[in-house]
């Protein structure tokens, strides 16, 4: 199995979507004639031609719509968003058009395009340019939520996304373009809607998804060397949320601990929390715990940036509190 | 000023009552504890007494009447003392059944404590909250743990798993079910009864079956026992000379008392959000009564002899036909027997008392050709109906105890082994 990074991984599910489907197009700034500002659609102007590879003008709102409207008429567009702190932009087409127009046509229109690009901070690009909005979308009925966390997920989840009949918001980690991993060539298709145990354990579950996947994992290894055995749960797509997944580890590890890059008020977590005290209630041992980004603007000095963002100490220090360790 | 004398709640589900008659007239002198009047409350006629001293100043209601709880029906004060019709000014009524300023606080509390001990006969009060992670409580539950003895090692002594791990599983138990029978003790603790939480199936179980026939979804096991060794038994027992009666009901409720022991899965009250399994057996027993029926609890049914059960059945049977029970007597039952054998009934389905879950309905002992051992013979039979109320008691835990039941009647030695 080749090792790809995580770009190339989405780079190969699009050329192969492309290939195999004349209807799906990409189109979004830079994508074309520059390859993507992250390069996730290098040569695929040269392969598909400026039809299919669509460079647009500084004009979110504006293309997310033509997309919408091209979905409508039965093609499969994917736009890319430079990053989703750009699609803010946008979000009035994302919540009002693509997400209703199936339920407001009485059915007889969908919507199958796909919006995807980087979300959450990267390095000292301050409080405007490193957001965290899965929960927003995650939000809306009638929109999926995907976030991919390996090179082998991204493109088997981008390929289900593409394939998928109604609108998927796809969030890329701007952080995770250079991850490396093995993805298998051709089909690999991963479903929508199924959470994925990325490391087993018994003592605990830590419940995350992108780029809160890799700090779980370091989490996980340090906390082995101290005897606890955790269990990453990669949840993989936002909405629909694999409730069952998270029920099933809960079941057997009795604690658990809710990890993720965005805010804490409403966020994705608070969701998982929710789905866990109801449903397994009889199962916790402890109270769930949150670790998530500081309710803060993303401070843009290097420190406090440190500070506010989620890293495997503070996932750490939560399971030993919900060991009863602390 | 005067004292208000008020309807008080004398029976747990009391709203009103009816002043059968006065017992003291206008201008009598009362001391505290006299009975004043004599009321009928939904259950029973009861004594209303006096709880302060002085002269009865005033019978605000006429004998006949029906009082609200909490209402006034008389005065008491000094002899020529002003009266108004007792109705309490608004600061009045926020003390309720309390008396005005004046007598001596005891009678107040004594009533205060009266009316606390009624519905306490039938609802024990909870032990103090023990703090405990859901998970801890559910394994508790299903090993029989008691919680309140565990040190808990979590915040503010909460316990937690690892807390239930180091503890000895206090009593023999079923795995998830309720706890194991204790044939002589009641239990070591001495508590009257464990409750255990409803686990999703248990949840399932009775969400649906309330759906499909309504609050108390009820099915039937019926029986049929070979009473010539009970006939033989009671023929035995009255050439012993003095002392009561011992009737086929009697033995009945002796040998439901010693089976339930057995089958503690069926001597539990639903209460909605758990099922309480009673380490205590307190059968009911039904009795007709002129205008209706009430089921006079037997306490602690299993520990007595059958001459003590045949004396009080008969002494609560009469004084219930008289409608002279207190609540406590005819309160806090754990399963019933009904019987309609004397009327010539073959057999019945008895309706379940609630929050019992189950109800044994006893039919006539009749002479039939049965076979037995063999041989086609005329044999002394009696048939058996459970109603079960299946959210807590499911078929197979029904039917092992009326197996039960049947062969302790077939050998009536059983009951005392």
């Amino acid at each position: 199995m080749p090792t790809l990074t995580y770009r190339d991984a989405l780079n190969h599910a699009l050329r192969e979507e492309m290939a195999r489907d004349p209807d799906v197009f990409l189109m979004g700034e830079e994508v074309g004639v520059y390859q993507g500002a992250y390069k996730v659609s290098r040569g695929l102007l040269d392969e598909f031609g400026p039809m299919r590879v669509v460079d647009t003008p500084i004009t979110e709102l504006g293309f997310a719509g033509v997309g919408i409207g091209a979905a409508m008429v039965g093609l499969r567009p994917v736009i890319e968003f430079m990053t989703w702190n750009f699609a803010l932009l946008a979000i009035d087409q994302l919540v009002n058009n693509a997400a209703k127009m199936r339920y407001m046509s009485n059915g007889q229109v969908g919507v199958p395009a796909v919006f995807r690009g980087p979300g959450g901070a990267a390095l000292q690009l301050a409080a405007q340019h490193s957001q965290a909005f899965e929960s927003f979308y995650a939000h809306v009925p009638g929109l999926k939520v995907v976030m991919p966390a390996t090179p082998a997920d991204a493109k088997g989840l981008l390929k289900s996304a593409i394939r998928d009949d109604n609108p998927v918001v796809f969030i890329e980690g701007e952080m995770l373009y250079n991850l490396k991993g093995e993805v298998p060539e051709g089909e690999h298709v991963v479903p929508l809607g199924k959470a994925d145990v990325k490391r087993a354990g018994r003592d605990v579950t830590i419940v995350c998804h992108s780029k809160t996947v890799a700090v779980a994992l370091k989490a996980a290894d340090e906390l082995a060397d101290d005897g606890v055995e955790a269990e990453v749960l990669d949840l993989r797509t936002i909405r629909p949320l694999d409730t069952e997944a998270v029920l099933a580890s809960v079941a057997r590890t009795h604690r658990c601990v809710v990890a993720e890059e965005g805010w804490p008020f409403a966020g994705v977590g608070a969701q998982v929390v929710d789905t866990i005290q109801r449903e397994a209630f009889d199962e916790l041992d402890a109270p769930v715990l949150r670790v998530t980004g500081a309710d803060v603007p993303m401070p843009y000095n290097k420190q406090l940036e440190k500070a506010a963002k989620v890293d495997p100490a503070k996932v750490i220090a939560a399971v030993h509190s919900v060991l009863y360790r602390d | 000023m005067a004292t208000r004398v008020v309807m008080e709640a004398l029976s747990p589900t009391m709203e009103e009552g009816r002043l059968v008659e006065w017992k003291k007239q206008e201008g009598e002198a009362v001391a505290v504890g006299d009975v004043l009047a004599e009321v009928e409350t939904d259950k029973a006629v009861m004594e209303l007494v006096a709880r302060a001293a002085g002269t009865l100043l005033k019978q605000v209601v006429p004998a006949g009447a029906t009082v609200p709880v909490s209402e006034p029906v008389a005065l008491i004060g000094e002899p020529g003392e002003a009266v108004d019709n007792g109705k309490p000014t608004p600061a009045q009524k926020q003390q309720g059944t309390q008396p005005a300023p004046g007598p001596p606080p005891a009678p107040a509390a004594e009533a205060e404590r009266a009316a606390a001990s009624a519905p306490a006969a039938a609802a024990p009060t909870p032990e103090g909250r023990v703090k405990a992670s859901p998970l801890a409580r559910r394994i508790a539950a299903e090993r029989g743990i008691d919680l309140g003895a565990l040190a808990g090692s979590g915040p503010e002594g909460r316990v937690v798993l690892r807390d239930l791990e180091q503890a000895p599983a206090a009593a023999p138990t079923h795995a998830g079910g309720p706890p194991a029978p204790h044939p002589i003790l009641r239990t070591p603790e001495g508590a009257a009864f464990t409750d255990v939480p409803l686990n999703q199936l248990r949840k399932t179980i009775a969400r649906r079956l309330v759906q499909s026939i309504g609050p108390i979804p009820t099915f039937y096991l019926t029986t049929e026992v070979d009473m010539e060794r009970a006939w033989d038994a009671r023929e035995a027992l009255k050439t012993l000379g003095d002392g009561p009666k011992v009737s086929f009901n009697d033995i009945i409720l002796k040998a439901v008392a010693a089976a339930l022991r057995q089958h503690p899965a069926c001597n539990a009250w639903w209460q909605d959000d758990h099922i309480r399994y009673w380490h205590e057996v307190h059968v009911s027993m039904a009795v007709a009564i002129e205008d209706g029926l009430i089921t006079p609890v037997i306490r602690n049914t299993d520990l007595k002899s059958l001459r003590e059960i045949a004396a009080e059945s008969l002494d609560l049977a009469e004084r219930a036909r008289e409608r002279r029970l207190k609540p406590e007597e005819y309160t806090g039952g754990t399963f019933s027997v009904s019987n309609l054998g004397m009327l010539d009934i073959d057999e019945f389905t008895a309706v379940i008392n609630p929050p019992e879950a189950g109800i044994l309905a006893v039919g006539r002992i009749v002479e039939k050709p049965v076979v037995h051992e063999g041989q086609l013979t005329v044999r002394r039979r009696l048939r058996l109906t459970m109603s079960c109320d299946h959210r807590v008691i499911d078929g197979a835990t029904g039917a092992r105890f009326l197996k039960t039941l049947k062969a302790m009647l077939e050998n009536p030695l059983a009951m005392v082994w």
